[in-house]
């Protein structure tokens, strides 16, 4: 197994989290945050084993709730219930078409706000709610869209570029070469 | 079908899950407090980042509009310096005025100057997070202000770091009075989540002569926010509940979405 990956996973989700909290553009210009938490639990789902997806929505998740006001770990279980049943039908997905890479990061960004919200409701929390909430989950959904496939190219590239390939086997065989020298024998 | 390792990486999950969300909240602090502790690398470089186009600015800005700044800032100086005197006068004779009528004293309202550090990731929250914590002080309630108004009042603490839930969040309740001749008080609950700038001021007498532009301070009733503190102007106010109260919309002083040096209030 190469931890390279689960390693850069892991590191984009770090990097992801701190960039939401520290920074406040979007919000100032959209009116709502992005989060691009679910366009790499779809990434990580179809290019991943299950060990580094649960770890992804495990730390990904709590993560963001340190720095939230959401009670700690309420974001873990939205993640992983978007990243689990992709991963289960990773092999009828046609990964590597941007395309579908867009629709599963659309329904990523849409499912995962909408449980945690109401994983929040039934909690009895008060989180802000209103028709301004529709408008920044068409937001969230259009920035996972929108960022999904670039969320590939990027990572695809980090891999190709930082990680280990595995070795090509060639068909050169020592012990079938010709021998071609004369006399001696 | 699901594979025995698919129902395993499931349970561990839902474990995790169920094992947080029952911790206790001090418990629950303290976890967040060790997990944000991670990005503190992150939080050092970022504001390296933040001061390093300030410094070049600085270093390349000519003498001469230094120079004018310093005079301006000297002028400012000594008008404040003449207000303070003023003020001071006025101060005592109000505390002699108190002495006489037997009022209890006013206490000076000390301030501690904190950096805003992060916002909450999420949507539905209003929270911040302010560089002073357990080590500087700072304890649950204490509200927070800037130089404008009202911002909030610090919700969690840790060691060296708190939360603040601003003004507008469903968890900063305010009681406030409108500043009319029948004194109007109300309470300033949640508002929308997108516009950040006015919030509800709630619960005020259905007869309210409420105008637009009228001064809403906090009222001091609750026990956490001290009275005078100025919150906003009010933009409209209609009916509710069949006439049983007003509802009025206030426009915050303070620009809350970008904040980024707030005073803590001590008592």
């Amino acid at each position: 197994m190469n931890p390279f990956k689960t390693i850069l996973i892991l590191a984009a989700a770090y990097l992801v989290v701190f960039g939401e909290a520290s920074l406040s553009f979007p919000r100032n210009v959209l009116g709502a945050q992005v989060d691009l938490l679910p366009a790499l639990m779809v990434y990580a789902a179809l290019n991943s084993g299950l060990p580094t997806l649960s770890l992804l929505a495990i730390l990904g998740g709590i993560w963001f709730d340190s720095f939230s006001a959401n009670p700690l770990g309420i974001t873990i279980l939205p993640l992983f219930l978007v990243g689990f049943p992709i991963y289960l039908r990773r092999d009828l997905i046609l990964r590597d078409v941007p395309f579908a890479q867009m629709v599963l990061g659309a329904v990523a960004s849409a499912v995962v706000p909408l449980v945690t919200l109401l994983m929040l409701l039934s909690g009895s929390k008060e989180p802000l709610l209103g028709w301004g909430t529709l408008w920044q989950w068409l937001v969230m959904i259009a920035a996972g869209t929108v960022a999904t496939p670039f969320i590939f190219e990027v990572m695809n590239w980090c891999n190709r570029t930082l990680g280990y390939q595995p070795r090509q086997e060639t068909s050169f065989r020592p012990d079938r070469e010709i021998q071609r020298s004369r006399g001696k024998l | 079908m699901l594979k025995q390792k698919n129902y395993f990486a499931l349970g561990a999950v839902v474990l995790v899950v169920v094992l947080l969300l029952s911790l206790p909240t001090r418990a629950t602090e303290r976890l967040k407090l060790v997990f944000g502790s991670w990005f503190l690398p992150l939080f050092g470089l970022s504001s390296v980042a933040h001061q390093l186009p300030a410094d070049l600015a600085n270093s390349v800005l000519p003498r001469r509009e230094l120079l004018q700044e310093i005079d301006k800032l000297r002028r400012e100086n000594q008008e404040f310096r003449s207000q303070a005197v003023q003020s001071a006068a006025i101060a005592r004779e109000n505390d002699q005025l108190r002495t006489l009528l037997n009022w209890q004293r006013q206490t000076p309202w000390k301030l501690k100057l904190a950096n805003v550090v992060m916002r909450d990731p999420a949507n539905w929250w209003r929270t911040v997070q302010i560089d002073l914590g357990s080590r500087d002080g700072i304890t649950n309630d204490l509200p927070v202000i800037t130089s404008e108004g009202l911002v909030g009042r610090v919700s969690s603490v840790s060691y060296t770091k708190s939360q603040v839930v601003l003004i507008g969040d469903g968890n900063c309740r305010v009681s406030a009075v409108v500043e009319n001749t029948a004194r109007d008080m109300g309470v300033i609950i949640a508002s929308g989540p997108v516009d950040t700038s006015l919030v509800q001021l709630t619960y005020l007498a259905s007869g309210a002569n409420l105008k637009a532009g009228q001064n809403v301070f906090t009222s001091g009733l609750g026990g956490v926010f001290p009275k005078g503190i100025p919150i906003g102007q009010i933009v409209d106010a209609r009916p509710v509940e069949y006439g049983l109260y007003t509802e009025a919309r206030v426009k915050l002083n303070v620009n809350l979405g970008s904040l980024e040096q707030v005073y803590v209030l001590f008592p």
